[in-house]
């Protein structure tokens, strides 16, 4: 095994794909399905937006396969808005990703919210010019999808509930997860990453750096600015916004509340303004009220 | 020990904030008016430029940091952060400093698949000329500067690093690489006596 760690190893364009996962860090990736939501967020201080045909509450109510969206779409999106567009595949739905890549998209989410193309492999993602972002419920899977070639990871969290306690318990599952490492003497490590189900490799990079080698954002369940700074005061360098926003009364106020709560998301007096007279959020599920069959985080391998 | 800012709403402000205690300066992150009153120097780091404008206009850091720039605070931008420090945004009517006597245009080498990795020849920075490693990551181009801009690098005929006065400007990430010469030379510039 060399000495050099993992991600140091890697040919350029790593540093150009996680550099521009660290140019998101701070800031909020907002889901919106056409050119005038685009500029919506935008205009309230978005990072990023993700451009997808529905947002995940409209693809629970709507049941049926999830796909990708139309070029036409996403195109649209693009030529609306500076800011960098990101858009899904399916799990496994290399073509799907080739297409999103010949269009140009800033980023790829490989994403559970669609319906998986594949029920055992992911995108060879080393294989694309363009930077993925993947979902993770714990350590394994985070460590799988990075080994893959994701340069970012998301924790999954529930998407489409407005419920938060999923985002919670998968961002405290991958740190606790973190902390054991470190913990560990070296002779564990190798075992540790058979029970994880996480290549070696980068099982001993996280044991010695005590951080995963990309960005950790957060997904699935933000309806509030004060979810958002929950993310972020737990940990989490950056928050997917979904259902949240534009299920909402009032989008364009909420879009900036939670732009503004992930920058003083440890400011209590400002949260408090911010959060301030904001309209009803989305309505939402409860994750605990769920069947087991309706969840979505439980996709990916 | 040299105390150094780093605007922390958004972007790679943690890359900066490690740069900057790497090369012996005391890093704090900016996100109140009043943090900046304690600074010798400000960094601006890479991220989006609009979103980092909208919440500097929002949260009074503009005027803020206008002010403490007529005191002799030195100022340091990449990437987004060169871009606010630009007088003129090419197709733009965006918030800004707008204290830099130059033009940019935004995301001029393309989309994030056009982002890249290059060797450039700094000159001007330290004793002697080096080269870096730059990481272009939707990048801008500085399509003109004033004659009193003193360009410090340059890739494919175009400014890549500049200085007026207390102010320096990267269109690249220095704080993505190992090289670190660039933030030595912006702390020397902040604690210099004006």
């Amino acid at each position: 095994m060399s000495e050099l760690l993992w991600s140091q190893r890697q040919k350029s364009t790593w540093r150009t794909k996680v550099g521009l996962a660290e140019m998101l860090k701070g800031g909020v990736i907002m889901d919106v399905v056409d050119e005038e939501q685009a500029r919506i967020a935008a205009d309230a201080g978005a990072q990023a937006v993700m451009a997808l045909e529905r947002v995940p509450a409209d693809i629970r109510a709507a049941g049926g396969v999830a796909r990708m969206s139309d070029p036409k779409m996403i195109e649209g999106i693009q030529k609306a808005v500076t800011i960098p567009v990101m858009a899904k595949c399916r799990i496994g739905h290399l073509v799907e990703a080739q297409i999103l890549q010949a269009l140009g998209v800033d980023f790829i989410d490989e994403s559970e919210v669609l319906t998986p193309a594949d029920d055992r492999f992911h995108v060879d993602k080393h294989d694309f010019r363009v930077p993925f972002v993947c979902g993770c419920r714990d350590l394994g899977e985070a460590l799988r999808r990075i080994g893959e070639g994701a340069a970012m990871i998301r924790t999954k969290g529930e998407a489409g509930t407005g419920d938060i306690v999923e985002a919670v318990r998968h961002l405290r599952t991958v740190h606790d997860a973190i902390r054991r490492l470190q913990s560990l003497p070296k002779e564990e490590l190798m075992t540790e990453a058979k029970e994880l189900g996480a290549p070696y490799d980068l099982v001993v990079e996280v044991a010695q750096t005590g951080k995963l080698p990309v960005p950790n954002f957060s997904a699935g369940g933000v309806a509030t600015p004060a979810d958002a700074a929950l993310m972020v005061q737990l940990g989490a360098e950056a928050v997917f916004v979904g259902s949240g926003i534009f299920k909402s009364d009032d989008p364009a106020k909420r879009a900036r509340a939670v732009v503004d709560a992930v920058a003083y998301y440890n400011d209590p007096d400002k949260l408090a303004k911010i959060s301030y007279d904001l309209g009803a959020p989305m309505s939402g599920i409860s994750v605990a009220a769920m069947h087991e069959q309706d969840r979505i985080a439980v996709r990916g391998w | 020990m040299a105390v150094i800012g780093v605007l922390a709403f958004q972007g790679d402000f943690a890359r900066h904030a490690e740069a900057v205690s790497r090369v012996g300066a005391e890093a704090v992150l900016v996100r109140r008016p009043e943090e900046l009153g304690a600074i010798d120097g400000l960094i601006i780091p890479g991220g989006e430029s609009t979103t980092i404008g909208m919440l500097m206009d929002r949260f009074g850091l503009m005027e803020a940091v206008h002010a403490r720039l007529s005191e002799g605070m030195a100022l340091f931008g990449t990437c987004a952060g060169a871009i606010l420090m630009a007088r003129d945004i090419e197709n733009s009517t965006q918030p800004r400093l707008g204290v830099l006597p130059m033009t940019v245009r935004r995301n001029a080498y393309g989309r994030q698949i056009e982002s890249f990795e290059a060797n450039i020849r700094v000159d001007g920075v330290g004793p002697e000329p080096f080269d870096v490693t730059a990481v272009f990551i939707r990048a801008p181009l500085i399509t003109a500067v004033e004659p009193d801009v003193a360009v410090l690098a340059a890739f494919e005929s175009s400014p890549v690093v500049v200085q007026h006065g207390r102010l320096l400007a990267a269109t690249f990430h220095p704080e993505l690489t190992e090289n670190f010469a660039i933030h030595r030379y912006f702390v020397a510039m902040a604690t210099a006596v004006a």
